[in-house]
C-alpha cells in the first residue's frame, strides 16, 4: 500500500502478522475479540496458517499441542479471552514446551470494547509465565522474535501483551529480519514433562520457578530495558504504550523502558531509581510494576488511585508526574452504538421489550439492545454467562417473575461458551422450564464479521463442516426448539416466543437471518463454495 | 522537538472517519514524515462518535493527540463539534464539512475526501502525494470520483 518494500506504516497488530510470518510461526490460532481480531486475519492474509477456534481455551491447547510437537505456535486473544484459557495456561507454564508458544493478549483500558479492564500482567505473576510488552509497531515487530527465542531457550510459554492503543495505533515500522526454524517437527516422549499428574507436577513446578530466575537474570542484562539517562531530577519507568506518552510527557527526565513486566529486572530498576532524585512507575490499569518495585524495597513514588481508572494520555501522565492531585475531568459523552437500521436484532428486542421480559444477555452486538428504545437486556457478564444467569434467576425467583426470564445469545458466543449452559439447563430443569433465544446472525458481528463453526467456513471462508446449531440443540435435549426469521414474519416470532414462555418447557428459539453487513459477503463466499472451479468453466 | 502537526477527525461510524485518517497518515508517510494514527474501533461502528488522531512531524512519540492538543480538528458531522472541540488547542482551527458544497460532490460518500482537500490548505503536504495517498487507500475505480471530490474541498474557503 504505498509503502517501500520493508518501510511501512501498520498497525500493530499488522506488526506482529508481519512479525509471525518472517518467525516461521507454523500455526496461529484464537478467537475474535477487539482489540486482537485482525493479528490472525492479517496472518492469514500474507499467507500464514491462522484458524479460528471456538473459543480461547481450545485454541490454547491446540497452540501447546503445536509446541510439544516442537512447532512454533501464536495464540491471540483479547484480555478477557485469556481468563477462558487460564486453565491450560498455568498448567502449560509446568509442562513447559519443546518449539515456542506465544500467548498473544490483547488488554482494553478505558474499555473501548470490553465489559472490563482487567490487567494481564497479573496472569504473568500469577501463572509464572514471561511476559514481553511493545510499545508501538516497531516494537510489536520486532519483540515478537525475542518471544520466540526466550520461548524456544527456556522451553517456556511466553505471554505478549498489547493494548487498544498498540493493536490499532498505527506507526512506521522497519520490515527486518527473520528467524529460521530450529527444530524439526517430531514428538519425542517425555512423561515426566508432559503428564502432569502429582508426582510429576511437584518437580515442574520447581523446574518452573527455575526456569524464571534464569530469565530475571538474564533479563537484567538483556536489551529488553532499555535506559535513557537524563535529568536527574526525576527518573520515569515504563512499558507498553505507557513508555511512548511517557517520554513525551517529561522529555528531560530519565527513562528506563521495560520491554518485559515479568520477570522484573530488580537489579537494574534498583539502580536506575538511586540514580535519580525521585522515580515513578509510569503503567496504565494496576499499579503492577509499582507494586513489584514496592515490595522489592525500590523507592519508587506511588501513583494516585485514579491512573488504575481508563487510559493514559500525555496529558493524564503529565499530572501523574507532578505528583499533585490530578484534575480528572470527561468530556461531553459522544453519540452511543446502537443496532444497526434493519439489524434483525431489533425484532427480537422488541417483543421482549414489549413482553416485559427479564432478559439475560450475552457478548456481542446484541448487547446494544440494552439502547434505547429496546432497554431489553438486564445483565451482561462474560461470554455465555446469559444462559447460566436465567437459569439462577430461574431457580429462585418467584414463579410469576421466573416464567418472564429469557436468555438472549450470539450464535458465535453460544459456540464458544452457550453449549454448557444448556446442558446445565437440562440437567438441572428450573420448575419453570426456561427460553433461550439464539441470535444468529450468521456471524461473529462485533468483532468484524469472523467466521465460527456454525457458519460452515474457517478463518480464511474456506467451507469445512457447519455445526447445525438446532441439531446439537435437540440432542442435548431442549423440549422444544423453533428456527424463526424475524423479520419475515414478526407476528408468528412473537406467538413463539409467548407461547414457549407460557410451555415451562425447556425451549430455544433460533431467530436466524443474516447480519446485514455480513449478507452480501456470505452469498460471494458461498458461491465460491458452489463452483470452487470456476476458471475450469465457460467458453 | 520540531513542530509535530496534531489532526483530530470526528464524525459517525459509517461515514469514513477512519478512512479520511488513514490517507492523511498515508500522505504524510509518502511525504517523508514521522506518522503515528490512533483511532479506537469496534463499538463505534455501529453508528457511534467516532475520532480519530493523526499527528506527523520529524519524530512523534504518543499515538494519540494530547488533551486540548489538536492543532486542526475535521468535523465529518456538524452534531459532532460539540463534542470534539474539547480536544482542540485555544487557537486551532476546526473545519466543518457544512462550508463543502454536498450537492458539488461526485458522491455523498466522498465527503470525507473532500474534507481532506480542505484540510490539504494547511498541511505541508504535497497534492502529488495526497493523490498517491487515494490511490493506495480506496479501489481504483473510486480514485477519479474522490480525486474530483479532493479538488473540490481544497477550492473551498472557509
Amino acid at each position: 500500500m504505498g509503502n517501500t518494500q520493508s518501510r511501512r506504516l501498520l498497525s500493530g497488530n499488522e506488526a506482529v502478522a508481519h512479525a509471525a510470518l518472517a518467525a516461521h510461526i507454523d500455526l496461529g490460532i484464537g478467537y475474535p475479540g477487539t482489540p486482537s481480531t485482525e493479528i490472525l486475519e492479517n496472518f492469514s492474509d500474507l499467507g500464514g496458517n491462522a484458524r479460528w477456534s471456538p473459543n480461547e481455551k481450545v485454541a490454547l491447547e491446540v497452540a501447546v499441542g503445536v509446541a510439544y510437537a516442537k512447532g512454533r505456535a501464536m495464540a491471540t486473544m483479547k484480555h478477557v479471552g485469556l481468563n477462558v484459557a487460564a486453565d491450560p495456561l498455568f498448567t502449560a507454564a509446568y509442562t513447559g514446551v519443546q518449539g515456542a508458544l506465544v500467548v498473544i493478549v490483547a488488554d482494553d483500558p478505558g474499555m473501548a470494547s470490553s465489559q472490563n479492564e482487567q490487567d494481564s500482567r497479573r496472569y504473568a505473576i500469577a501463572a509464572g509465565i514471561p511476559m514481553l510488552e511493545p510499545s508501538d509497531s516497531q516494537e510489536a515487530f520486532d519483540l515478537l522474535f525475542d518471544a520466540v527465542k526466550l520461548s524456544e531457550r527456556w522451553q517456556i510459554p511466553v505471554l505478549y501483551r498489547l493494548s487498544t492503543r498498540i493493536c490499532h495505533s498505527k506507526t512506521v515500522v522497519e520490515l527486518g529480519g527473520s528467524l529460521e526454524r530450529k527444530n524439526e517437527i517430531h514428538f519425542d516422549r517425555d512423561i515426566r514433562s508432559r503428564v502432569m499428574v502429582p508426582a510429576y507436577a511437584r518437580p515442574a513446578h520447581k523446574r518452573l520457578r527455575q526456569k524464571l530466575k534464569e530469565i530475571q537474570a538474564w533479563a537484567e542484562t538483556s536489551d529488553l530495558v532499555r535506559i535513557s539517562k537524563n535529568g536527574q531530577d526525576l527518573g520515569v519507568i515504563s512499558s507498553g504504550i505507557s513508555a511512548a506518552h511517557a517520554k513525551e510527557a517529561a522529555p528531560h527526565a530519565s527513562q528506563l523502558h521495560l520491554k518485559i513486566t515479568f520477570p522484573l529486572p530488580l537489579e537494574k530498576m534498583r539502580d536506575f531509581c538511586h540514580s535519580v532524585d525521585r522515580c515513578m512507575v509510569v503503567e496504565e490499569g494496576d499499579p503492577v510494576v509499582e507494586e513489584g518495585c514496592l515490595i522489592a524495597g525500590i523507592p519508587v513514588e506511588k501513583k494516585s488511585e485514579v491512573y488504575r481508572f481508563g487510559e493514559l494520555d500525555v496529558g493524564r501522565v503529565k499530572s501523574m508526574l507532578s505528583g499533585e492531585p490530578s484534575k480528572e475531568k470527561s468530556g461531553p459523552p459522544g453519540k452511543p452504538p446502537q443496532l444497526c437500521p434493519g439489524c434483525p436484532h431489533r425484532t427480537a428486542f422488541s417483543i421482549l421489550h414489549d413482553q416485559e421480559c427479564i432478559v439475560t444477555g450475552d457478548i456481542g452486538c446484541y448487547t446494544l439492545g440494552v439502547m434505547q428504545p429496546f432497554e431489553a437486556i438486564d445483565t451482561c457478564v462474560c461470554m455465555g454467562a446469559s444462559i447460566g444467569v436465567g437459569l439462577g434467576l430461574r431457580h429462585v425467583l418467584p414463579d410469576e417473575q421466573a416464567r418472564k426470564v429469557v436468555s438472549v445469545i450470539g450464535d458465535s458466543t453460544f459456540v464458544h461458551s452457550g453449549l454448557t449452559g444448556l446442558v446445565e439447563m437440562v440437567y438441572n430443569r428450573p420448575k419453570t422450564g426456561h427460553l433461550v433465544m439464539i441470535l444468529d446472525n450468521s456471524t461473529t458481528a462485533m468483532t468484524g464479521l469472523q467466521e465460527h463453526p456454525a457458519t460452515g467456513r474457517t478463518l480464511d471462508h474456506q467451507a469445512t463442516h457447519k455445526l447445525n446449531l438446532e441439531d446439537v440443540t435437540r440432542a442435548i435435549g431442549i423440549d422444544k426448539v423453533a428456527v424463526l426469521d424475524p423479520h419475515k414474519d414478526k407476528k408468528l416470532f412473537e406467538e413463539t416466543v409467548i407461547s414457549f414462555l407460557q410451555s415451562e418447557e425447556l425451549c430455544v428459539i433460533i431467530a436466524r437471518r443474516p447480519c446485514l453487513l455480513a449478507a452480501k459477503k456470505i452469498k460471494v463466499y458461498e458461491a465460491q463454495v458452489q463452483c470452487p472451479n470456476d476458471e475450469t468453466k465457460g467458453n | 522537538m520540531d513542530q509535530v502537526y496534531n489532526i483530530v477527525f470526528a464524525g459517525l461510524g459509517g461515514q469514513g472517519v477512519i478512512k479520511a485518517s488513514d490517507i492523511l497518515a498515508e500522505a504524510a508517510f509518502l511525504s517523508g514524515f514521522d506518522v503515528k494514527k490512533a483511532e479506537v474501533h469496534g463499538m463505534s461502528q455501529r453508528g457511534g462518535s467516532v475520532t480519530s488522531d493523526v499527528r506527523l512531524g520529524q519524530i512523534v512519540m504518543s499515538p494519540m493527540v494530547p488533551p486540548q492538543g489538536a492543532d486542526i480538528l475535521v468535523v465529518l458531522e456538524p452534531s459532532q463539534t460539540e463534542t470534539a472541540s474539547p480536544r482542540l488547542k485555544p487557537e486551532g482551527l476546526v473545519l466543518n464539512c457544512s462550508v463543502i458544497d454536498a450537492k458539488s460532490l461526485p458522491n455523498a460518500k466522498t465527503l470525507n475526501v473532500a474534507m481532506l482537500g480542505l484540510l490539504s490548505n494547511y498541511l505541508p503536504i504535497l497534492d502529488a502525494e495526497w493523490h498517491q495517498a487515494i490511490r493506495n487507500s480506496l479501489p481504483e475505480n473510486l480514485h477519479d470520483m474522490n480525486f474530483r471530490a479532493f479538488s473540490i474541498g481544497k477550492n473551498t474557503h472557509l
